[in-house]
């Protein structure tokens, strides 16, 4: 593990240490070692249990947004087999932001939709970020519409800091786009499960987030707008981001309590990215579970699960 | 002593109904000319600035009286939601920001509507307020719109949303993103009872109300010169860095893109949206109930459940334009 977050920095320390050890006992054949490394490993081991057992809003913001966190396309390959990208929106483009497509889920077809951030440079701008356009919800529109006339179930992964705010998508309908998406995941006489995998970036997310279940991995975030964005909103100062992931409640715990989200996905100590996996191993049987729930029941049903359970949020408050 | 003027003075005004309706400040700047107006010219002209055009935040009840058959109508009450559930502070508590917000509009947040009738056919009307935070979609406006929209549904009438925004309440966070699935649901409840849904986009409309139902209009229409869109001229800016082109996110803009269907002046706004709502319900032409009544004879039944508005009856609000 080369990329550690700020506050891993003690584990950082021993792991470098344990590298140190390492290397100088190539040099000198007769250095024992191993009694050392091992202590150093077990201190950084539970420094890591500690430390992610009780991480704070902006801590998690931060793992959310590791890059070597597992993305979309990760689940994707490593989740569904005979993936068969479908591109565009029949109207003006493709948007790579959202990765999309037909394929297999555990045997079963299912249509898969989700947004990448991507993990260089590159992938970064050729999925800008993650961030979708017009285009991007349009696309993912036209082939929930087809996952419905087919009857397939939907399967999204959620992970971006929000739609994407530029000239071009405001002159394109950008909020229109999103509007449409989340109507369109309503009326949906097929199951949509949603996991939010990273960040749920405010209305972005919800375009295709308004799902029969939705799920949440452990570290990941959901929230109205970026910590960033309601710092300099709300407070008028955008150092103040730490604040505002405390004050706005974007944690899985968090959102459970509201009734938000429908379970909470554990991640491997240290996060999705330290146990890839793993993490994949209990997504996909989390998926498996609330697909299986839905199995038996009619469009209809299906319906009036979705629209009761998101008219019935914060009533009990 | 001066305490007892601060404090009290204020509660003896309320309570004598003596409380000033206009503004302390007589003369009002024009934003777009920068002329000053003389408050009661603008009033008398359901603010628009008369020689500019530019039309100024109206206050919802006053929106209402103007739009409804002789500005009577039926003030509808809302449940009650959860308050501050995130229990949030940012500079001020959130409850606070509340608190100045209904004492400054008296209102309980920003979603006010009425039923009664627009050339005789009933209907629901729905402001949603700028003046009160922003007119941010909270649980409360969530709820409200959700009850505004099924009462249509129930009397099977149309529904017209008056809406201006800065979008969702990020003070209650995940629960005011919540609400744009939230009122979508009741935008498909009309959509499925086939009742005509006509979105009014005042200035401004932005973020997740934009990006819920104010888009899923049967109808779009717009004020003139109202500023409409997803993201915030300053949070485009900032991403890429470069100015803005002139009249972006303006009614008329959104009407070359093809997001809104006709701007309207506000003089012709009751017209406008009778007319639209008229032929969606298929009833007969203004023109023809203004002849049947002046001819005394039988009005041409528009819905299964008429609606008596009066004046008098004390639950029902009335306000003259």
């Amino acid at each position: 593990m080369t990329n550690f977050l700020d506050f891993e920095s003690q584990i950082a320390d021993l792991r470098g240490r344990v590298a140190e050890l390492k290397a100088l006992a190539k040099e000198d054949e007769a250095m024992s070692i191993d009694d050392e490394v091992e202590k150093l490993e077990a201190r950084a081991d539970k420094h890591l249990v500690d430390l992610y057992k009780q991480l704070d809003p902006w801590q998690k913001t931060q793992v959310a947004r590791h890059p070597e966190r597992p993305h979309c396309k990760d689940y994707v390959a490593g989740l569904i087999t005979e993936f068969t990208p479908m591109a565009g929106d029949r109207k003006f483009s493709e948007d790579q932001a959202i990765i999309s497509g037909l394929g297999r889920f555990r045997g079963e077809p299912v249509m898969v939709l989700g947004q990448e951030k991507g993990h260089d440079t590159d992938s970064r701008l050729k999925r800008n970020f993650g961030m979708a356009r017009p285009e991007g919800y349009r696309k993912a529109v036209r082939l929930m519409e087809m996952a419905e006339k087919f009857d397939i179930p939907v399967i999204s992964f959620v992970d971006t800091s929000g739609a994407y705010p530029g000239i071009g998508a405001e002159e394109r309908g950008q909020a229109e786009a999103i509007a449409r998406s989340t109507d369109c995941c309503l009326g949906l006489g097929v199951p949509i499960i949603s996991i939010v995998i990273g960040e749920g970036g405010s209305g972005g997310a919800i375009a295709i987030a308004t799902a029969n279940t939705v799920l949440m991995l452990e570290h990941a975030i959901y929230s109205v707008i970026s910590p960033e964005g309601a710092a300099s909103i709300l407070w008028k100062d955008s150092s103040k981001a730490q604040d505002a992931a405390k004050s706005m409640k974007i944690t899985a715990t968090d959102l459970k309590e509201f009734g938000v989200i429908d379970d909470i996905i554990a991640e491997p100590v240290g996060g999705a990215h330290r146990d890839r996996e793993k993490t994949l191993n209990d997504v996909s049987d989390a998926i498996a579970n609330a697909l299986l729930a839905f199995k038996k029941l009619s469009p209809d049903e299906l319906r009036k699960q979705r629209r009761d359970k998101f008219l019935a949020i914060g009533r009990d408050l | 002593m001066n305490w007892i003027k601060n404090f009290v003075r204020p509660k003896i005004r309320g309570i004598l109904g003596t409380k000033k309706d206009t503004p302390d400040n007589m003369w009002i700047k024009c934003p777009l000319s920068g002329e000053m107006v003389f408050y009661r010219d603008l009033e008398a002209n359901q603010f628009v600035v008369p020689s500019s055009g530019y039309h100024m935040n109206w206050k919802p009840k006053l929106r209402l009286a103007a739009m409804f058959d002789d500005g009577a109508y039926e003030n509808i009450e809302f449940p009650e939601v959860a308050v501050d559930p995130l229990k949030f502070k940012d500079q001020k508590k959130y409850t606070d920001r509340l608190k100045a917000a209904k004492a400054n509009t008296d209102q309980a947040d920003v979603i006010v509507t009425g039923y009664g009738k627009l050339h005789d056919l009933p209907i629901v009307m729905t402001v949603q307020d700028f003046k009160f935070m922003g007119g941010s979609l909270g649980m409360a406006a969530g709820e409200a719109l959700i009850v505004s929209m099924q009462l249509a549904v129930e009397k099977k009438c149309p529904f017209v949303l008056f809406v201006a925004s800065g979008g969702a309440r990020m003070q209650e966070g995940i629960l005011s993103l919540m609400q744009m699935p939230r009122t979508t649901v009741a935008v498909q409840q009309l959509r499925e009872a086939k009742l005509p849904y006509i979105v009014v986009l005042t200035d401004p409309t932005t973020g997740g109300v934009t990006a819920s139902y104010a888009m899923l209009g049967d109808i779009h229409l717009a004020e003139p010169n109202a500023r409409i869109g997803f993201a915030g001229a300053r949070v485009i800016e900032q991403t890429i860095r470069e100015k803005l082109p002139a009249g972006f996110q303006r009614s008329e803009y959104l009407l070359d893109h093809g997001m809104v269907d006709l701007i309207v002046h506000r003089h012709e706004m009751r017209n406008t949206v009778a007319q639209i709502a008229r032929m969606l319900m298929k009833a007969p032409a203004i023109e023809m109930i203004k002849k049947a009544v002046h001819e005394e004879e039988p009005v041409a039944e528009t819905n299964d459940q008429p609606l008596e508005v009066s004046d008098s009856s004390d639950d029902k609000e009335s306000v003259q334009d």
